[in-house]
């Protein structure tokens, strides 16, 4: 791949999404050696994604630890890995597969460090994935960050490019606290600029990804994707759409989606998980509480639909907020 | 055994037994909030085990967890501390009776989740094999623990990875209030460690000196880089599964008369003086120091101001 040079001078490279975490990993990896990968499939294979591909023959098996199916096992082992001194990277592969480990995630890793009235710390990252969009059905193709919003102790993580995909992993990685870190599997053959070397984006701040003054989608994930395609058809039916992409749900930016607002005087909240009990709800009635005089229309959520994920192509579309919703929904907030 | 040893192992013995009086009492005066499940009568394991472990070696404990941390060389004063809400507790008032952790002393947390410590005791143990440490961890857990997945997933991986770890089965003859007999249709759960390709130990966990024994070799062995062992000792609850448990699961001549029957801290006490190790008045003179460390401990706390109100979000996160 061609190696670029961006105005700041750092130089950057066309990479996939995957590659860029691998990028991340790989970085982290060589730079301490307390940082190991513990997942399943992760070794030969490279992951179910190929985010792993190729550490093993750096690495070695010791750094690099496929384990059996056993998810409460391996991110228990992660809990107490890092309690003790690792800084572990814990791949789930799937986010519909963290019921089968919630109680090391909620009771353990992300209240150890509170119940134990400071003395512990928690460098964990889960890596995991989710979203829709592969004809994966209801169990392999959720959108379950709300939950783990809700546990005070853990931060949540949601790259939507290359870029914050490597800068927001190794942030991770270096964080003391537990990460869920939650990759979308339809992102990971996206192509992106991506800076070389040692890249960090800093957890809790929110990129805005396009400049608007008509209304604010805010969106993480693919949705922010699908926001900036509806946002170039906006704009050529006139109207100008701000783009944020909070990057991290918690820590929450809340200051870049209040300071946005108040400029475009319109919210839209945008996520493929479905609507009822959705992070978008926690953004919507934040901007209520906390900006309701700056507001010339209602909060709005454009979010999925409150069912399972289903199999068929264009079942599955049917579920989840797609390009033309959004400029539904953004035309309908101005008109 | 000499006498030193078998001193040392009474003492921490006798001391989590009165730790456990005392708790109860100030239970009583409503002085504890919350809930509080006393480990009186399973005192040899965690003596027995805990004596090979130095303060660099991990463990991770249950609800069940006073005798843990005290056979861990806890502090007295801060553990009352932490059962009062006094800002000098273990957690600072933030964990009570169920999460006291000391990652001083290597106690990882105390926990309220059946089964919860299990794979994190085995996560301390990849640190240690990971760093190329002789570092050791032991996950004490009850007969309840070894009925959840986290065992079965836990003893796997250990095994797979030769880790040094000690699965600890505290078999009180209850999980909350259903008997063994109910729950395991095997009389021997040691016996499950064939199957992780692991040692299985069954021992008297009354005896103090068969659990210091069969611990011994099985920290031995984990410092040694040969993997893990199942060590399940049979043992029995002096209480109920919590302070106040109307236990309608045990009969009459249960909750009164078996504790007098089941006293690893009384049998300690005989066959130290019989087998010539110590006089009956150097055990009073013991007994009389744990009683005066305790009454020292229970001031103390009850002097230390309430914990200071929380403060959010510097206590929930180390960084943000």
């Amino acid at each position: 791949m061609q190696a670029t040079e961006t105005r700041t001078g750092v130089a950057t490279r066309e990479m996939f999404y995957n590659e860029a975490l691998n990028d991340a990993l790989r970085g982290e990896m060589r730079r301490d050696d307390r940082v190991l990968v513990i997942g399943e499939d992760i070794a030969e294979h490279g992951g179910a994604f190929q985010v792993t591909a190729g550490l093993l023959d750096e690495f070695g098996p010791t750094r690099v630890r496929q384990t059996p199916i056993s998810e409460i096992g391996i991110v228990g082992a992660g809990v107490g890995a890092a309690l003790t001194g690792l800084r572990p990277v814990v791949e789930l592969m799937y986010v519909d597969f963290a019921g089968l480990a919630m109680d090391q995630i909620l009771n353990q890793a992300a209240q150890n460090r509170f119940m134990f009235g400071g003395q512990a710390r928690v460098p964990l990252v889960v890596r995991t994935q989710g979203g829709s969009g592969r004809g994966n059905a209801a169990q392999h193709s959720k959108s379950l960050e709300a939950w783990f919003t809700h546990v005070p102790g853990l931060k949540v993580v949601m790259p939507a490019t290359p870029a914050d995909a490597k800068g927001l992993l190794t942030a991770s990685i270096r964080d003391d606290d537990p990460v869920m870190f939650i990759e979308h599997k339809l992102l990971y053959r996206t192509k992106g600029q991506v800076p070389e070397g040692e890249h960090l984006v800093p957890l809790g701040v929110a990129d805005v990804k396009r400049r608007g003054k008509d209304l604010t989608i805010v969106s993480w994930s693919r949705e922010v994707l699908f926001a900036l395609e509806a946002a170039t058809k906006l704009a050529a039916d006139g109207v100008d759409a701000e783009v944020i992409d909070l990057r991290t749900l918690v820590p929450l930016d809340k200051d870049a989606v209040l300071s946005s607002v108040r400029r475009t005087h319109r919210l839209l909240v945008l996520h493929e998980a479905v609507k009822r009990g959705g992070y978008g709800a926690e953004i919507a009635a934040t901007i209520a509480e906390e900006a309701f005089d700056d507001l010339d229309a209602p909060p709005r959520r454009l979010a999925g639909l409150e069912t399972p994920i289903p199999y068929a192509q264009h079942l599955e579309k049917s579920v989840v907020p797609q390009v033309e919703d959004i400029v539904r929904v953004a035309k309908e907030m101005l008109s | 055994m000499d006498k030193a040893t078998a001193l040392d192992l009474y003492r921490v013995m006798r001391t989590i037994r009165r730790f456990e009086q005392r708790s109860t009492q100030l239970f009583g005066e409503n002085k504890i909030w919350g809930t509080i499940h006393s480990y009186a009568g399973e005192e040899a394991i965690a003596a027995g085990v805990c004596a090979h472990l130095r303060d660099d070696d991990w463990i991770t404990s249950t609800h069940r967890g006073h005798g843990h941390c005290i056979a861990k060389r806890a502090d007295l004063g801060r553990m009352f501390a932490e059962l009062l809400g006094r800002e000098a507790g273990y957690c600072r008032g933030r964990g009570g009776s169920m999460h006291i952790a000391d990652t001083s002393k290597g106690n990882l947390g105390a926990n309220g989740i059946v089964g919860g410590g299990i794979p994190i005791a085995t996560g301390a143990a990849l640190t240690a094999k990971q760093l190329g440490t002789d570092q050791v961890a032991v996950a004490f857990f009850g007969d309840g623990a070894a009925n959840q997945g986290t065992f079965h997933e836990s003893l796997n991986l250990a095994a797979i990875w030769k880790l040094p770890v000690l699965y600890v089965c505290e078999n009180n003859q209850y999980a909350e209030s259903l008997p063994v007999k109910r729950a395991f249709a095997t009389e021997d759960i040691a016996k499950r460690a064939e199957g992780y390709g692991m040692p299985g130990v069954r021992v008297d966990g009354r005896d103090v000196r068969a659990v210091y024994g069969v611990a011994a070799e099985a920290v031995a062995r984990a410092r040694r880089g040969e993997g893990p062992t199942l060590i399940v000792a049979d043992s029995y609850r002096h209480e109920g599964h919590y302070y106040g448990d109307p236990r309608k699961y045990q009969s009459k001549d249960e909750v009164e008369g078996w504790r007098e029957r089941f006293d690893p801290v009384a049998d300690a006490r005989r066959w130290i003086a019989e087998d010539g190790l110590a006089t009956e008045a150097e055990l009073d003179a013991i007994d009389r120091k744990v009683d005066a460390e305790m009454e020292k401990g229970v001031a103390f706390a009850e002097a230390s101001p309430l914990a200071s109100p929380i403060r959010i979000p510097e206590e929930v996160y180390a960084s943000h």
